[in-house]
């Protein structure tokens, strides 16, 4: 995992992540106009190329998207969608990855410690290291984007290129991309060019055009330039949320869990100090885990 | 193209027909999509499909396959009849003015003289009205004549109505006349749209006509010439321009000059069929730029003979070759399938051998079963290549391809690996006409050598070999310069810096014949120096200023853009003269004030032209020259007597047509075009075969290469070959998305998986429902055994354009089964 040189703000089954507050990083983001994207697919190849990901294997199905989702080992992905409007054809291409929500729902479920992080900069990783493969992320994911690696037993997305982010680059996709629909920043930098081509968007006859910027997740850091107002006719999600489940398990359970370990502990520890510790059996025994 | 790349910012409209940039050429692209978000310029595709680049277009039109023509007929019908075209423009950059000659005359589908048996016209009759007295052209400025070009291009494009465009291009006629009034919105002073196009246009039976049809729309609206604006084609390589410019088909010599023909058997003769003369009195003359033919072609002969090349023997142009007849491909395979030349009555012998590199000539010619067929009887074929082409294995192509088996096969082939383009050293020119230089990015694997260094090779052996045993005419050999400090290996720095040319006695100024320009031995510093008298060489005028006593100008990459609108004019080097836009005295007005202030090409400020490096004489002021300076008139050709097809175009079906033509019935197909008629040539009709079909690209595989990769990322990206079917037809059939499918020409049939969609449409063709379907060239035998899969090729004529012999591979008929 790259990132070392980044502070985590978050990280997954930890009250707080490592944050001091010391040194302040803005929030990046990437930026995709999908009016002015030609699905030439150099991101698929950039992405694939620069995380050595190998290849999947593919056939040819009828279609010109490369997959039907993402993968463990394809991290970005075209999206091509048909749709017929008032007898008009529109081709919609729209570029598929993590979208680094600000309130992540993989980091709100995922039960391995620090497995899933959020750096200051709000870019969220998986950490394959402490990663138990249990895909409870991909259950608190509202876009389907953690997938499960067979191999390796981890899971494994886009990881906004971290390692070229936290040195000074662009995310190999926005390197690569050839028509400019592809940019990256500071968050507020990426909204506000987003805000100015919806604007002139809605100004050349495509009212409904909109910045999808999901408040359900706190926001992203991949903003999205949609030409129609609809989501989903992009694949995403018109109002995504991080599933109650994951959000009670995180924000109720977990603290009424934390209590209760709490309390135990204050227990545990006013009985020592009261009665002292507990000797084990003076038959001996075995430190050795029972299995 | 006239202007470049960066410049399709500047425009306000942009028309994508005959080609689909954004599958194409997606980095060029960008600048379609800076155009719309910086100046919000509409994007207009007219394409037979919904592509990725009507995806991103403000307005789709659909087209049937092959009837641009009648579209853009209909465009010029629209600008003229509703005055939306720029007549300032019009009366003083083209000929629209000109008188053309009463014997003139179009009816029914041909034009004045016609020769039934020939197939060919005799041109006489196309030809501008000459004034006697003063053996000038005659001009009515007011364009009322009924004879003036304007008259008879208004009288000819008449028939072209919304109607009828919507009969024939299946066009419905709402969609058409959005279209009309988004591109005529620039037929004035104020806005510029530029055209793009690129194969979509040139390969069809009728497809330079295409072409002209779209530079006079252009030209009517007074977009030629300015920046965000011209006539622009975008080149299906990397490459292609440089080749062509290089002399890269049989008929042309480098810089366009022509091959001679064995009837000019001395310079004198070459060139007075080879330099015009200019008539032009009455409107602004011409400087007539190919009155300086005679210097660049003798100077070519220097940069080949050299020191064997003198006055007294026509600097050895006795020892070029001359053609004799039509050496354009597919009469090259047509002569080595038949074993002998069927243009000389058949009399003359068939090719015994070939040398082919940097193409597969199986996967990319058409009727890939009488290509392989073809190649079966030659006695030896070289095939320089960086991967077994097709070509390369075309002696044990799949039995349905109709190759005898390998045992029965004589041709003795050689496998020569070449190096490929990130291993050597050298320029691209690109579709912007720019020369950048490339450095190599690391060495070729094993033997493989670099083209110069086989080529190299080769000669100096067959040099040898002439000089050991002579032979016919051994001079035309022997003679050839060859001093490169490396012969067996020349740095192309050296070969380039030939092609730009050098002086070999001192050079004076013509004005002030004291003044030295170029001592003997210096770099020139463009084609205007060079001479016919042997004291210059170079080896392409119109790559002369590459490499100067400045260096590798090629080499420059200095993005300073002074002008702001993308010229960049010390970033590499711009033919000719590192001029950016092409005509781009166009760009100005009478009194060579800018047509618009914010786009100026170049302007004259009282002493000289100013901004881009200007077509005429820099101090000349306004009046004196025409923009058009390669035309003898000086002026934009709305009428045009030179080419086989006739002097406007015309709309006609492709050779294979699903319908009889509903302007002329008689006269379906161009009656001119190029049918080759072996066995192997057979030609399907509607009833058999009813169904469109046209090939194209992906962006994500490279011409016949990618299938090479062995899990490559690219063929994970796009795996195999797929038919695409328009969901009604697909219906109608019972064809579901994703199945197999196979696909029958009177050639042969392929299978492939049916990709079901609705980017293809039902059309409505002369009130009868036609299917359009397409699928992508990509694939082939010899490619990696998880990526190959049919030749597109296999189910294309050998039909062509009667002017550039180029395939009609983008409309041809079929039928359409499940497999």
């Amino acid at each position: 995992m790259a990132g070392q040189t980044l502070e985590i703000k978050r990280s997954s089954a930890a009250m707080w992540g490592t944050h001091t507050g010391i040194r302040t990083t803005p929030t990046v983001a990437k930026y995709i106009d999908t009016t002015t994207c030609i699905g030439c697919k150099a991101c698929e190849a950039a992405c694939q190329e620069w995380n050595d990901l190998g290849t999947v294997e593919t056939h040819q199905t009828g279609t010109y998207q490369t997959l039907p989702k993402l993968d463990a080992k394809f991290w970005n992905l075209i999206r091509f969608n048909e749709r017929e409007v008032d007898g008009g054809l529109m081709w919609m291409m729209r570029k598929d990855q993590c979208m680094h929500c600000a309130e992540p729902g993989c980091l709100e479920a995922c039960p391995a410690p620090g497995a899933i992080v959020q750096y200051g900069n709000g870019i969220v990783d998986v950490d394959p290291s402490k990663c138990i493969g249990c895909g409870y992320c991909a259950t608190g994911c509202p876009f389907d984007v953690p997938k499960f690696h067979v191999k390796t037993g981890k899971m494994a997305k886009c990881t906004l290129c971290v390692d070229r982010v936290e040195v000074g680059l662009e995310p190999a996709c926005v390197k690569a991309c050839p028509t400019g629909c592809l940019n990256f920043g500071t968050k507020d930098d990426m909204v506000a060019l987003g805000k100015a081509r919806v604007d002139q968007l809605n100004k050349s006859g495509f009212k409904e055009a909109m910045l999808y910027d999901p408040e359900g997740v706190g926001g992203t850091s991949v903003v999205t330039v949609l030409g129609h107002g609809h989501p989903e006719w992009y694949d995403l999600p018109v109002d995504p949320n991080v599933p109650v489940l994951v959000r009670l398990w995180k924000s109720v359970l977990r603290p009424v869990g934390v209590l209760a370990a709490l309390v135990t502990a204050i227990g545990t520890f006013a009985h020592y100090t009261k009665y002292g510790p507990i000797e084990p059996p003076s038959d001996g025994g075995s430190d050795e885990h029972p299995n | 193209m006239t202007n470049g790349w960066v410049d399709i910012k500047n425009a306000d409209v942009i028309l994508a027909m005959g080609g689909n940039p954004a599958e194409n050429h997606p980095v060029g692209f960008k600048w379609f999509m800076e155009a719309k978000r910086t100046r919000g310029a509409t994007l207009v595709a007219v394409d037979p499909r919904f592509t990725r680049t009507a995806a991103v277009a403000d307005l789709y039109s659909p087209i049937r396959s092959g009837t641009d023509i009648a579209y853009l007929l209909g465009l010029i019908r629209y600008a003229i009849n509703t005055g939306r075209f720029h007549s300032d423009y019009v009366k003083i950059h083209t000929n629209a003015p000109y008188i053309v000659s009463d014997k003139y005359a179009f009816n029914d589908g041909l034009f004045s003289g016609f020769d039934p048996a020939k197939h060919q016209y005799v041109k006489d009759s196309w030809a501008y009205e000459g004034d006697p007295k003063t053996k000038g052209y005659v001009l009515d400025p007011t364009l009322q004549h009924p004879r003036s070009v304007f008259q008879l291009l208004k009288q000819h494009v008449e028939r072209y109505t919304p109607e009828m465009v919507e009969r024939i291009c299946g066009t419905p006629k709402e969609t058409f006349l959005k279209v009309a009034d988004i591109v005529t919105s620039t037929g004035n002073a104020q806005r510029v749209g530029t055209l793009t196009y690129a194969l979509g246009w040139t390969q069809h039976s009728t497809g330079v006509q295409i072409i002209r049809a779209g530079a006079m729309l252009q030209l009517l609206l007074g977009n030629v010439g300015r920046p965000g604006g011209g006539v622009n084609a975008f080149r299906g390589h990397s490459n292609i321009q440089g080749a062509t410019d290089t002399g890269g088909t049989f008929e042309i010599l480098p810089g366009y000059l022509k091959t001679p023909a064995a009837t000019a058997q001395t310079l004198a003769d070459y060139f007075t069929g080879s330099v015009p003369t200019t008539l032009n009195k009455e409107a602004w003359a011409s400087m007539n730029y190919w009155v300086n033919y005679p210097k660049f072609m003798v100077s070519l002969l220097k940069s080949i003979y050299g020191n064997a090349a003198t006055k007294d023997n026509d600097f050895g142009y006795a020892w070029l070759p001359k053609v004799d007849g039509n050496y354009s491909w597919m009469y090259i395979y047509d002569d080595m399938y038949r074993g002998s030349s069927m243009r000389a009555g058949g009399k003359e012998p068939a090719p015994e051998g070939f040398i082919t590199f940097g193409m597969n000539p199986v996967g990319l010619g058409p009727n890939s079963k009488k290509m392989i067929a073809a190649l079966s009887k030659l006695k030896w074929a070289v095939v320089i290549e960086n991967v077994e082409t097709e070509t390369a294995r075309f002696w044990n192509a799949p039995s349905e391809y109709g190759g005898a088996p390998p045992s029965k096969i004589q041709t003795e082939v050689y496998m020569l690996p070449a190096a490929s383009f990130a291993e050597k050293d050298g320029t691209f020119t690109n579709s912007a006409r720019w020369l950048q230089w490339k450095w190599k990015a690391l060495d070729p694997p094993g033997q493989a050598k670099s083209d110069q260094e086989i080529l190299s090779r080769i000669f100096l052996a067959v040099q040898n070999l002439y000089r050991k045993e002579g032979g016919a005419l051994p001079e035309q050999v022997l003679n050839v310069s060859w001093a490169y400090s490396n012969p067996t290996n020349p740095d192309l720095s050296e070969v380039l810096k030939e092609m730009n040319g050098k002086a070999l006695a001192d050079l004076h100024d013509p004005a002030d014949p004291t003044k030295v320009l170029k001592t003997a031995g210096q770099q020139i510093d463009g084609f205007g120096q060079l001479m016919d008298d042997g004291s210059t060489m170079c080896g392409n005028w119109l790559h002369s200023g590459v490499f100067t006593e400045a260096g590798n100008n090629a080499q420059r990459r200095n993005n300073a853009d002074p002008t702001g609108l993308g010229m960049f004019p010390t970033w590499a080097f711009s033919w000719p003269a590192n001029r950016r836009i092409m005509y781009n005295r166009a760009s100005a007005d009478a009194q060579g004030n800018p047509w618009d202030p914010t786009r100026v090409g170049i302007k004259w400020n009282g002493q000289k032209w100013v901004g881009d490096v200007p077509d005429i004489k820099p101090d000349s002021p306004p009046g004196t020259y025409g923009a058009f300076i390669m035309l003898p008139e000086g002026v934009g050709r709305l009428f045009a007597g030179t080419l086989n097809d006739g002097p406007f175009p015309e709309h006609y079906e492709a050779v294979e047509a699903p319908v009889d033509n509903p302007l002329h019935p008689n006269v379906t197909s161009n009656p001119t075009a190029l049918k080759l008629t072996s066995d192997k040539d057979v030609i399907g009709n509607k009833k058999d075969f009813p169904i469109v079909c046209t090939t194209y690209r992906l962006t994500e595989h490279f011409h016949y290469w990618t299938q090479h990769q062995h899990k490559g990322v690219l063929n994970e990206l796009a795996p195999g070959f797929f038919v695409e079917i328009p969901q009604a037809l697909a219906d109608q059939k019972g064809i579901a998305n994703g199945s197999k499918v196979k696909v029958t020409s009177a050639r042969g049939s392929i299978e492939g998986t049916a990709m079901v969609t609705k980017r293809l449409r039902p059309m409505k063709v002369d009130g009868k429902e036609l299917w359009q379907i397409g699928f992508p060239i990509h694939w082939g035998y010899a490619g990696d055994s998880d990526h190959t899969g049919p030749l597109a090729n296999f189910l294309t004529a050998s039909v062509g354009d009667p002017n550039t012999w180029t395939p009609e591979y983008k409309a041809f008929l079929v039928n359409l089964d499940k497999a």
